[in-house]
């Protein structure tokens, strides 16, 4: 372990690739901590999920017509989003089947493009990630979104609180809850298209919702929250990167086990919501009774 | 003199179907008024519509002779219980601190003086000594109390209360109408949703009783007469009889 953590470093001092891999997945791990928060406040686990995997065909085609990865990730994040909205407002199909429905044919239209007009090689690489193929176009990207995303939650923090809190209240003094709403879907999709090569878009979605859960149970402040999940998304970039290079593993894999790991840390010992503690106040009091 | 609240042929469907028909009435500037009738008069619905939370079907509302949008900021509107996330990590004070986001504007965070604001409305509830918990730790009425703080922290002119008794304490209850009672003091107007009839006449001075259609809106002990309620109770006969209300058909 001393030794392949010397290495590590080393590589790190040497390789160009590397440093560009650390940099963007820290980044990735910091904007997906915050937008997470946000999203599983709001109950859009499941829609986090859905829109990170129907960027797909808008990635692939972007690809063919060799124009930028986020117009058409955020153009197919967007359509299914309002899609997903159309369907469970206009039918007695529910909402979580929408998202099934919906996100899962996104997926399957994106697999059969990329098939048609590539290798398979690709395919992986989008589905699952290849961090150390960062290249410098890409970093600045995700620095640019990573920007975008602290901007606006600094921005609007106040009205993102409100409308995710009490959204009826947001709505009575003149909040447009709709609009943040699908402001927030556009993010989502471009924090995908910036995870792409971390994690892939089948892992974002741990990224987005497991920092995030994790630190919803060690505080009970949602500016601490934030802090909080970037912290532990900083985290699991880093031990998951370091695994990756080490072991020569996927690195979304071993970043999503890390951060999987946080959070069964926090599940079993937070002292306000761990299931230890739990247990033994429990049992405490039981003995109490007892005497 | 403008009426605080004039709303004109209000009609509203929930779930396709027209719960509110034909309401017209008008609230003078301090009045306390309450809003009541069986389960699924649309009590809930009007306050909504009238708020343009849910979308009507027709009718017209008006604040001081004003279009709604003119005064959304002064309106303080204080959702049913069950409408809130209980688990949301927030604290009491910083619940309380949202009443003053309205009036703040983009980009502004408050202030010193919007936290001690905060901090005097919380103590106006009595809820002071509980001003870092978080708000699932609560009761049921002191839950109600800090969302009560919340609206006065809004300085609104207007106060809509949904259900604010509905399963909590005694105590908490008490609180609760003595603060409407001040608010009505210093001049505001305030609608409550409500639904237990037997304190409906100690608690406001008017009264709007619906079953869909507008039965009667008027003084307390005017709307409160046999013949009146058994109008829009007339489905639920065997709920009256205890109380002495002789129903003919």
């Amino acid at each position: 372990m001393k030794m392949n953590m010397i290495d590590f470093f080393e590589a790190l001092f040497q390789y160009e690739f590397l440093q560009k891999a650390l940099f963007t997945s820290v980044m990735v791990g910091i904007i997906c901590g915050i937008v997470g928060c946000f999203i599983i406040l709001r109950g859009m686990s499941l829609m986090g999920d859905a829109i990170s995997h129907a960027v797909l065909p808008g990635v692939a085609i972007s690809y063919m017509l060799g124009i930028s990865f986020f117009l058409g990730a955020v153009i197919t994040g967007v359509l299914t989003a309002i899609g997903i909205g159309y369907v469970s407002q206009n039918s007695r199909i529910k909402h979580d089947m929408a998202i099934g429905i919906m996100f899962t044919s996104m997926f399957a239209v994106g697999i059969v493009i990329i098939t048609l007009m590539k290798s398979s090689a690709d395919l992986y690489h989008i589905l699952f990630g290849n961090v150390l193929a960062v290249r410098m176009s890409d970093m600045w990207i995700t620095v640019g979104i990573g920007v975008l995303v602290i901007g606006l939650v600094t921005l609007f923090y106040k009205e993102l609180l409100v409308s995710t809190f009490d959204p009826t209240m947001a709505q009575s003094y003149g909040l447009p809850n709709k609009w943040i709403h699908y402001a927030l879907m556009v993010v989502l999709t471009m924090v995908t298209v910036a995870s792409l090569q971390t994690v892939g878009i089948v892992l974002v979605v741990a990224m987005l919702i497991t920092p995030a859960a994790t630190a919803y149970l060690l505080t009970n402040r949602l500016s601490v929250m934030i802090y909080l999940a970037a912290l532990f998304g900083i985290i699991a970039s880093l031990f998951g990167l370091y695994f990756s290079f080490i072991y020569n593993l996927a690195s979304g894999a071993t970043i999503v086990l890390v951060s999987a790991f946080l959070f069964a840390m926090a599940f079993f010992f937070s002292p306000s919501q761990g299931l230890l503690w739990k247990a033994l106040k429990a049992r405490k009091n039981r003995a109490e009774l007892m005497q | 003199m403008k009426h605080a609240l004039e709303i004109e042929r209000l009609f509203v469907s929930y779930l396709g179907n027209q719960v509110v028909k034909d309401i017209t009435f008008s609230v003078e500037k301090g009045s306390l008024v309450g809003i009541i009738g069986p389960n699924g008069a649309g009590k809930s619905t009007l306050m909504k519509a009238a708020l343009n939370l849910i979308s009507k079907d027709k009718g017209v509302v008006k604040i001081f002779g004003e279009p709604l949008k003119n005064w959304k900021k002064n309106i303080a509107y204080v959702p049913q219980r069950s409408n809130i996330d209980w688990d949301f990590p927030i604290t009491v004070i910083d619940v309380v601190l949202l009443g003053t986001y309205p009036k703040l504007g983009l980009f502004k965070r408050p202030s010193k003086s919007d936290k001690e604001w905060a901090e005097e409305c919380l103590k106006k509830v009595g809820m002071e000594n509980f001003s870092s918990r978080q708000i699932g730790e609560l009761s049921g009425g002191q839950q109600q109390r800090v969302f009560l703080a919340r609206a006065l922290a809004q300085k609104a002119e207007l106060f809509f209360l949904d259900e604010p008794f509905v399963g909590i304490d005694v105590a908490s209850e008490e609180t609760i109408i003595q603060i409407l009672r001040e608010l009505k003091k210093e001049g505001k107007t305030i609608l409550v949703v409500h639904h237990d009839l037997s304190k409906a006449e100690s608690y406001f001075d008017h009264l709007l009783l619906l079953n869909q259609h507008m039965i009667r809106y008027g003084a307390s002990e005017e709307v409160l007469q046999p013949e009146v309620i058994t109008k829009a109770y007339a489905n639920q006969f065997s709920f009256l009889q205890p109380k002495g209300v002789e129903v003919t058909s």
